[in-house]
């Protein structure tokens, strides 16, 4: 029998909470008592004062995540569900529910109390159609403003809708091979409402991204001279990607700034709740394409606790968990640098620095390759588990000397200890080195984009964005998963919350896994020839009735996974909490007051990916 | 391209060449002499666009960077601004909230232009064909010269479709309106930017909606069972 990961005991602190709400708020609150379920749910017109005292009475000042949920069919409510937490506590999450008819579709803004709601409540205006009351700037995010519908929505399908479930009826067993193009009128992935006509159609999407914008300008009457607008991007060469911003500027200064996202809104999540629950992990590779073994972690996580309600579960192997924890570390490795990378890159060092964190990476991948088959799109781990064991050897250029030597064949556990105790920490020091003193780095990045403990949280920033401005919430220390309570390792904090300490601390966290990376070599080779995988490998899962939330400390912070499953083969819910897309909200608060040209070294130094960021 | 190959292939069969010299002289016409010189230079000093869609296009900056160096083959001044660009790399998926501006980058850059379609979505939508904002494939929008398959391609592949570029601009002849339509008369036709209405409108198709509007037929229903039709 395989020796299994320690469980680690979680308490909930929702008994507690419940009654302290309850002396106050009465019968506005109560618990959720559907199976499967935790958490509170609150009377949506209570909503607002219940959160206030959620946060200034019970200390719980980090909004996680806001996720909303249609129960077609099963109560026929939309739900909100806020994920919160106590940045200065550890693993005392709580969830929060409010309800509203289908037909009705209205809560109120918690803006107001958690600033960092603001783009999670316009997704779920977007993509669900539930209008939050008191929201300072209620307009769609990820579709285009006149979009028809609500995608989120059951009852909304696609163009080329199928089914409700994959697999197909259409496709399996029999395999009838066809393209949705030729079922289409228009042979394009578009429907249109009924009775709608081209000719008295006037297209608002772009007018509207100026148009009540509040960017102190109004452009109806001509701009005036001392004000004007600037929309860099979707196409620009320092957005990482397909990411706008409008900015307002008075002479060269940034009065206002608003990001325009969704250019890479690939409707991951309406995918996702097609799709079986095995058959999302290759999607959530793509979420942020740098890290897909962590994206994988993630989801693992959160359907390993879904599927931890039922009876016939097995926890993953202690040796899948030695080789999630060194796949997870890695990426982080390969994440930083590559960020650092960017971020000099927008500061204007151009490709230098960039080149030098790729030959690195290159080598990473190289194992990544060996291991999974894959250079980026890893789709490795399981529930329950990994899908492979390591390799015994493994093809990769030779290391420690020049990239472009020939191609070697090398023992797997040889290359990583000398990848682990000699290049990387090599790299990290050459990084250090070449950058960290640099006058033209210290000058633009010090007391630049700053952004103050205070907001960091309300803001709900995560990951290094947050740790840099003095907060020391690492979901590996703070809700402990896997095997990370095991290993030593300190949260890397730093304190002024500007773009060089948002750098420095990326060199900071990349110190820290290389000491995990050493903790996890010996490990690896104990419980070598053990088993990977915990179970039996099936193509489909069955999943209890209920919802879970897994999060795991991705290289850009919390990214957070709320599943609600119906007790079927598919998701009935499958949100992402992505930390690109939230760490944003604070942007415009980093750069007011900055030049435009300070605008891509902070937008760097939060570094976002668009694939999670749009999802 | 080998000194060899480059002369056979120049070597105009009709004109003979003064024995001995096979392997040093070619003997062609002006328009084809011109062609070939004009052309080496082109295909090797291609701009490419910098601009990135999605996951792709981490690869294509590997593909740019120190281990498989993009250099080699005289592309590595990626452009930012597609007046400067002759190559255009749609790497990633193409979101219709995103088409729009690549239309309008693609009318923007000057002839002769080339696009370079990478990866399963820039070709046809790829694992997210079937959402509701994802385009299934550029080419449904602007012509495509190279595709080049994979999710992702490696930088390998991607190599390999850059010289299938060059091959095709190697294959062009100068001053001749069918093999580079802008060599001939008038004006080159702009591509339609696409509108974002209720879902994305092309203009070409708007005799279709047109139709639908007036009830010519039933705005299309998806279908579950295919086995019927076919
Ligand atoms: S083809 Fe694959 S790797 Fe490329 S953009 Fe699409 S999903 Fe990403």
């Amino acid at each position: 029998m395989a020796e299994q990961a320690p469980v680690i005991e979680k308490k909930d602190p929702t008994a507690g909470v419940l009654t302290a709400l309850q002396e106050k708020f009465g019968d506005a609150v109560r618990v959720d008592d559907r199976e499967g379920y935790s958490g509170i749910i609150v009377a949506g017109d209570k909503l607002v004062e219940v959160a206030t005292a959620l946060r200034d009475d019970l200390g719980y000042n980090y909004l996680a995540s806001a996720s909303a949920v249609d129960y077609l069919g099963k109560g026929d409510h939309l739900e909100m569900v806020y994920h919160l937490a106590n940045v200065d506590a550890v693993g005392n999450n709580l969830v929060v529910k409010a309800q509203t008819p289908r037909d009705v579709a209205t809560l109120p803004s918690v803006v107001p109390v958690w600033p960092g709601a603001d783009f999670q409540e316009r997704e779920a205006y977007d993509l669900m159609g539930i209008t939050f009351e008191g929201h300072p700037y209620l307009k769609r995010i990820l579709m285009w403003e006149g979009f028809a519908g609500h995608p989120l929505r059951k009852d909304w399908h696609e163009a080329y809708y199928e089914q409700d479930q994959k697999p197909f009826d259409s496709r399996w067993p029999e395999g009838d091979v066809w393209r949705s193009e030729q079922k289409n009128v228009y042979g394009k992935n578009v429907k249109y409402p009924d009775g709608f006509t081209l000719d008295d159609y006037e297209a608002q999407a772009e007018r509207v991204i100026y148009e009540g914008m509040d960017l102190g300008v109004d452009v109806r009457n001509g701009i005036a001279a001392d004000t004007v607008i600037v929309s860099m991007g979707p196409q620009h060469p320092s957005t990482h990607g397909v990411f706008r911003m409008v900015v307002t500027l008075d002479g060269e200064t940034i009065v206002k700034l608003r990001p325009v996202m969704g250019y890479l809104h690939r409707n991951h999540e309406k995918i996702g709740e097609r799709n079986t629950w095995i058959g999302n992990m290759p999607f959530t590779d793509r979420l942020d394409y740098f890290c897909s073994l962590h994206n994988n972690f993630g989801y693992a996580l959160a359907v390993e606790q879904l599927l931890a309600m039922g009876k016939r579960y097995e926890a993953p192997t202690y040796r899948a968990e030695v080789i999630r924890v060194l796949m997870a570390e890695l990426t982080r490795i390969l994440n930083h640098l590559v960020a650092i990378g960017f971020l000099l890159n927008d500061l204007g060092a151009y490709f230098t620095p960039l080149m030098y964190a790729i030959v690195e990476r290159e080598l990473i991948l190289d194992f990544f390759e060996a291991v999974t088959g894959s250079r980026m799109m890893c789709n490795y781990f399981r529930f329950g588990g990994v899908a492979y064991d390591l390799p015994e050897r493994m093809i990769t250029t030779a290391l420690a000397e020049d990239v472009n030597q020939r191609v070697r064949d090398m023992d797997t556990m040889q290359y990583l200890r000398q990848l682990i105790t000699e290049r990387l920490p090599k790299a990290v020091e050459q990084t250090d080195k070449l950058l960290t003193q640099n006058e033209i780095i210290t000058n633009r990045a010090i007391d630049v984009g700053v952004l103050t403990r205070e907001d960091a949280i309300a803001y709900s920033a995560a990951g290094p964005v947050l740790r840099a401005s003095g907060v020391a919430y690492d979901l590996r220390r703070s809700d402990p998963y896997s095997i990370y309570p095991d290993l030593n390792f300190d949260v890397a904090v730093r304190k002024h919350g500007d773009i060089y300490d948002r750098f420095l601390i990326r060199l900071d966290e990349m110190r820290e896994s290389l000491k995990i990376l050493k903790q996890i070599l010996p490990l690896l080779a104990e419980t070598a020839g053990q088993p990977f995988f915990a179970g039996r490998a099936t193509h489909t899962v069955k999943t209890p009735v209920g919802e879970s939330y897994g999060h795991s400390e991705n290289p850009k912070g919390e990214l957070g996974y709320y599943v609600v499953s119906d007790g079927g083969g598919n998701p009935w819910r499958y949100h992402v909490r992505a930390p690109s897309f939230i760490n944003l909200t604070a942007l415009d608060k980093m750069c007011q007051g900055h030049k435009v040209a300070d605008v891509v070294g902070i937008l760097g130094s939060i570094d976002i990916v668009l694939g999670e960021l749009d999802r | 391209m080998t000194n060899d190959n480059f002369l056979k292939e120049l070597h105009n069969p009709d004109m003979p060449v003064p024995e001995g010299m096979e392997s040093t002289v070619a003997v062609t016409g002006f328009n084809e002499l011109l062609s070939s010189i004009y052309n080496w230079g082109r295909s090797n000093s291609i701009w490419p666009m910098a601009f990135g869609l999605a996951c792709c296009a981490i690869e294509m900056i590997a593909t740019a960077s120190s281990r498989f160096d993009q250099a080699r083959f005289g592309m590595e001044v990626l452009r930012a601004t597609p007046r400067q660009a002759d190559l255009m790399l749609v790497s990633g998926t193409v979101t219709k909230k995103m088409v729009v501006p690549i239309v309008r980058l693609y009318n923007q850059m000057a002839e002769p232009k080339y696009v370079l379609a990478m990866g399963a979505c820039a070709i046809g939508g790829g694992p997210f064909k079937e959402g509701y904002n994802v385009v299934s494939g550029i080419d449904k929008f602007i012509p495509v010269d190279v595709y080049v398959p994979g999710c992702p391609p490696t930088p390998q592949a991607l190599l390999y479709g850059l010289m299938k570029v060059q091959d095709r601009i190697r294959g062009q002849a100068f001053g001749n309106a069918n093999s580079i339509p802008w060599y001939g008369k008038g004006p080159s036709d702009e591509v339609p930017v696409p509108i974002l209405g209720p879902d994305l409108i092309d203009p070409r198709q708007a005799f279709l909606l047109r139709r639908a509007a007036a009830g010519e037929f039933d705005a299309p229903e998806p279908v579950a069972d295919s086995t019927e039709e076919e």
